[in-house]
Parts: C-alpha cells; structure tokens; sequence
C-alpha cells in the first residue's frame, strides 16, 4: 500500500469558487483547510441573508441523542458558530453553582498540608440547588457577610485510631485503622437557621461521596469546617456546572466515485467501526458519518485520491455536555440560553454614558 | 426552575436597576451617528461574537466588528457604522432585541423537544 507522507509540492491556493450546495461545508484536505468562515452575511453574495427570526424558526433544528442524568448530547442545526459557541462558553463560565469558598480549619495533624486540602475540598460538587442560594455581597464585612440565605455550612471532623484485635499479619489500613482515608461523604452538613426546615429531608452532601480527600494514620487528625457558597466558572472551576461543554461539527463524506472489491474494504478501514458500511454490490457506502472521527486517515492512501472528500457541516453543531452532578445537563443548557438572554435585555435597557 | 422561583425572576427584572457604566460611547462617532463606538464593561467574546453575528446580519450596516483591547481588562469595544438609515445605537438595539428573540425561540424549542422524547435516557 502506498503511503503518502509529504505533499509532492509546494502548490498555488487560489481562492475557491464554492458551488452554492457546498457554502456551508468547511472542506477538509491532506495538510489544508478550506472555507472555514461563515459568509451568510448581507451584501456578500447574491442571496439576501438578512437577519429574520421567522426563518430562524424555520430552519432551526434540535436533535436530543440522549439526555441522562449526567450527560447529553443533542445536535443545534442551523444556528451559527458565534451563537452555538456562546451557549457553549456560559455552561463553562457563567452558569452559578454552588462549592466550597471559604475552610477554616481548627487542627489538621495529617500529612496533607492545609492549603492543598482546602483547595481538594472546594472541588467537591455539592448536590444543592444553585437556586436555592442568593448571592454574596462581597461589600459587606466578613463578619456580616455568611447568612443562611447565602451560606451553607459543612463540618469534617475525622481521626485516625488504631483497631483491636486485628488478625496477625494484617497489611491493610483498612482493616488496621478506623478513619485511614477521608472521603468527600465524610463531610457533614450543618444546618443554619431557616436551613433546618428547608433541608429536613435532603441534606446538602457531595454528588460523589467516595472523592478521596486525605490519609491518615493513627493519632492524626482533621477537624475544620466549609462556607459553601455561589459562584461562577469564570471566577474559579470548582464552580463550573459541568465536567465538559463542548460541541464538535457533524463529519460529512462525499464519495465522488464508486469504490468497489477489495478497494472498498481498504476503504471502510480508514473509518471507525460503523461509519463505512459496503452494499451487496462491494460498494463503499456511508452509513453514519456522524460516528467519524475525521482522522483523516482516508487522505494518507493514495489509492483514494480524488475518490472521496471530507468535510464538516459548519451549521451543525453536536453539543457534549457532562454535569459534576449538582444540576442536570438540560438545566445547565436552558440555564446557558437564559443568561445569553437576560444578557441581551440588560444592555438593551442600559443607558449608554459618554 | 420551579413556578415560584419564575416568579421572583420575573419580579427582579422589573424592579432591576441599570448600570450606568455597564455602556458607553467611545470617542470616533460621525456627526449624524451613523458610525460609533461602544465599550461595554464585564463582557467578553461569548456578548461579543454573538452580537456581532446579528448586527452583521443587519442590511442597513455597513461594518461590524468587536474586540477585547487588552486581556487583563474585562471590556468589550464594538464597531458599528451604518450605511446611513439608521443610527450605530439603532443597529445596537436591534442586534440585541435580535439575540434576545434568538434565545427565546432556542429555548423554546428545546423544551419541545425535551417533552417530545425519543431519546435515550441511560448514561452511555
């Protein structure tokens, strides 16, 4: 099989003329790629591309893949990047959550230093309603400052001590010690004035009990205690709603001439599994281009030279969201559209100084 | 969100009070304001590119284009002139009622979508 390394040569690029059913396509080449920027802007083209909501409408499309309690995917067709990209950008910097700002900490002998633990602890995401909580006036005086509208507050206290009768040649700190490794679960919550009422039947407890936070041996000790409070992605991470908001273009495959026999399996091989399928007469077919990974593989054989081209479609978005667990991924989107919203109406109602 | 917390949304942006500095005019207006400058504080590219998405959208301008001048400053400048129909702080507003609209129509349809089903409820 021959394999291509190195471009043949250096070559002119002129400017591609892109057949109209192809705008919205960015091509993908060997080492190159073309027509990557939006152009349905008015006075760029023949077409009008007025900014109009009722097309908007109509064109707007929302695929739900799926939609668990940790995850979704769901595919935005029709919308443009710099829109796709904000909702993308607020689910990571701007939708509020809740986690732990402020640790003080009353006597830790372990050999996990103070400001490290701190920071492991604010990590933990809480399972708590962001909406449950009002925000903190940083204005006021740190005294003032914790309510229980605004604060919920956590304990950990753990100690290590050795077990009785444990049999003879025992290795494991698990069985050797009480409290060797301190989990996320270890935390307790302490309920603050109106909090008893509110939270009698859930407590606010971390969404992944089993986090490792610390170890200890016998006669250490940890005992401290947390202000949760809100914040946003964009102020620090551990108050990012999710683990990962990304979106990625939907692949698309153009085989240009047919690809037959043994030709056909090389073909399918240059794929993952599933995005390559050949019919009953030994021809490559594409079955799911959405599974391709754009490996661009294909491109590295001669043997295909101008039998296929690849591509992405620039309007369709395949969004990936993983929440840390607080809020579900579909509250995490909605929340992201809202904020873009209430953003827009805002400077919209603004008065413009000098 | 549950009915009652919609409601207290609601309440809070009628009685929402408006940041004075939050806009303001740059200096390189024309006379007639059909080509002006905004600085927007606490935003960034996620305001930004989208707004300029929409007022580029607008047929009646001329040039749009946003930018960050230094990363450490969280201010947003956008570039708007007309072709002279209407005003820079016109093509703004549009934009932005444009973009409002936008969202609500993108929520709207999600929340179709979610309560139509047909999608996969399990972790994959």
């Amino acid at each position: 099989m021959e394999m291509r390394n190195e471009p043949k040569k250096y070559r002119y690029h002129p400017k591609p003329q892109i057949p109209p059913n192809m705008s919205d396509i960015v091509g993908i080449e060997y080492n190159r790629v073309t027509n990557t920027t939006s152009t349905d802007f008015p006075g760029h083209s023949s077409e009008e591309n007025a900014w109009d909501l009722e097309e908007f409408k109509k064109n707007l499309q929302i695929n739900i893949s799926h939609l668990a309690g940790r995850s979704t995917n769901f595919d935005l067709i029709n919308i443009d990047t710099s829109i796709a990209n904000a909702f993308r950008r607020i689910m990571i910097a701007e939708v509020p959550s809740v986690a732990a700002e402020t640790v003080y900490i009353y006597n830790n002998t372990s050999v996990i230093q103070d400001e490290v633990l701190a920071h492991r602890i604010g990590l933990i995401p809480l399972n708590v309603d962001p909406d449950t909580l009002q925000w903190i006036d940083p204005a006021a005086d740190e005294n003032e400052r914790f309510n229980d509208a605004n604060t919920y507050v956590m304990t950990l206290d753990v100690s290590c001590s050795k077990r009785d009768n444990v049999p003879e040649g025992t290795t494991d700190p698990k069985i050797l010690y009480r409290n060797s490794s301190v989990y996320a679960k270890d935390l307790k919550f302490v309920p603050q004035g109106r909090q008893e009422q509110l939270f009698k039947n859930s407590p606010v407890a971390p969404c992944d009990p089993n986090i490792l936070l610390a170890k200890l041996r016998p006669g250490q000790e940890i005992s401290l205690r947390v202000h949760c409070i809100l914040g946003i992605g964009s102020d620090h991470a551990k108050f990012s709603p999710v683990a990962t908001a990304s979106y990625r273009l939907m692949p698309v495959i153009d085989i240009k001439e047919p690809i037959v026999g043994e030709l056909a399996k090389r073909f399918q091989k240059c794929f993952p599994s599933g995005v390559i399928e050949i019919d009953e007469n030994g021809a490559a077919y594409v079955a799911d281009a959405r599974k391709d990974t754009v490996s661009r593989e294909v491109l590295r054989h001669e043997e295909f030279e101008g039998k296929v081209k690849l591509g992405r479609k620039r309007s369709h978005f395949i969004f990936n969201v993983e929440s840390t667990g607080a809020m579900s991924p579909l509250e995490i989107f909605l929340k992201s559209v809202r904020i873009l919203k209430n953003k827009a109406d805002y400077l919209r109602n603004c008065p413009i100084g000098q | 969100m549950s009915e009652e917390n919609k409601d207290i949304t609601m309440e809070a942006v009628e009685e929402q009070e408006y940041d004075v500095d939050k806009i303001k005019l740059l200096p390189g207006l024309s006379e007639d304001g059909t080509a002006a400058s905004f600085q927007i504080i606490d935003e960034d590219h996620t305001l930004g590119n989208a707004l300029r998405y929409l007022i580029m959208k607008n047929p009646e301008v001329e040039f749009c284009g946003y930018s960050i001048p230094h990363p450490s400053e969280n201010k947003l400048n956008v570039r708007i002139q007309t072709y002279g129909n209407i005003t820079a702080m016109e093509a703004l507003h549009q934009g932005l009622d444009g973009l409002s609209a936008l969202c609500t129509h993108v929520e709207e349809t999600f929340n179709e979508k979610v309560e139509a089903g047909g999608y996969s409820v399990i972790e994959p």
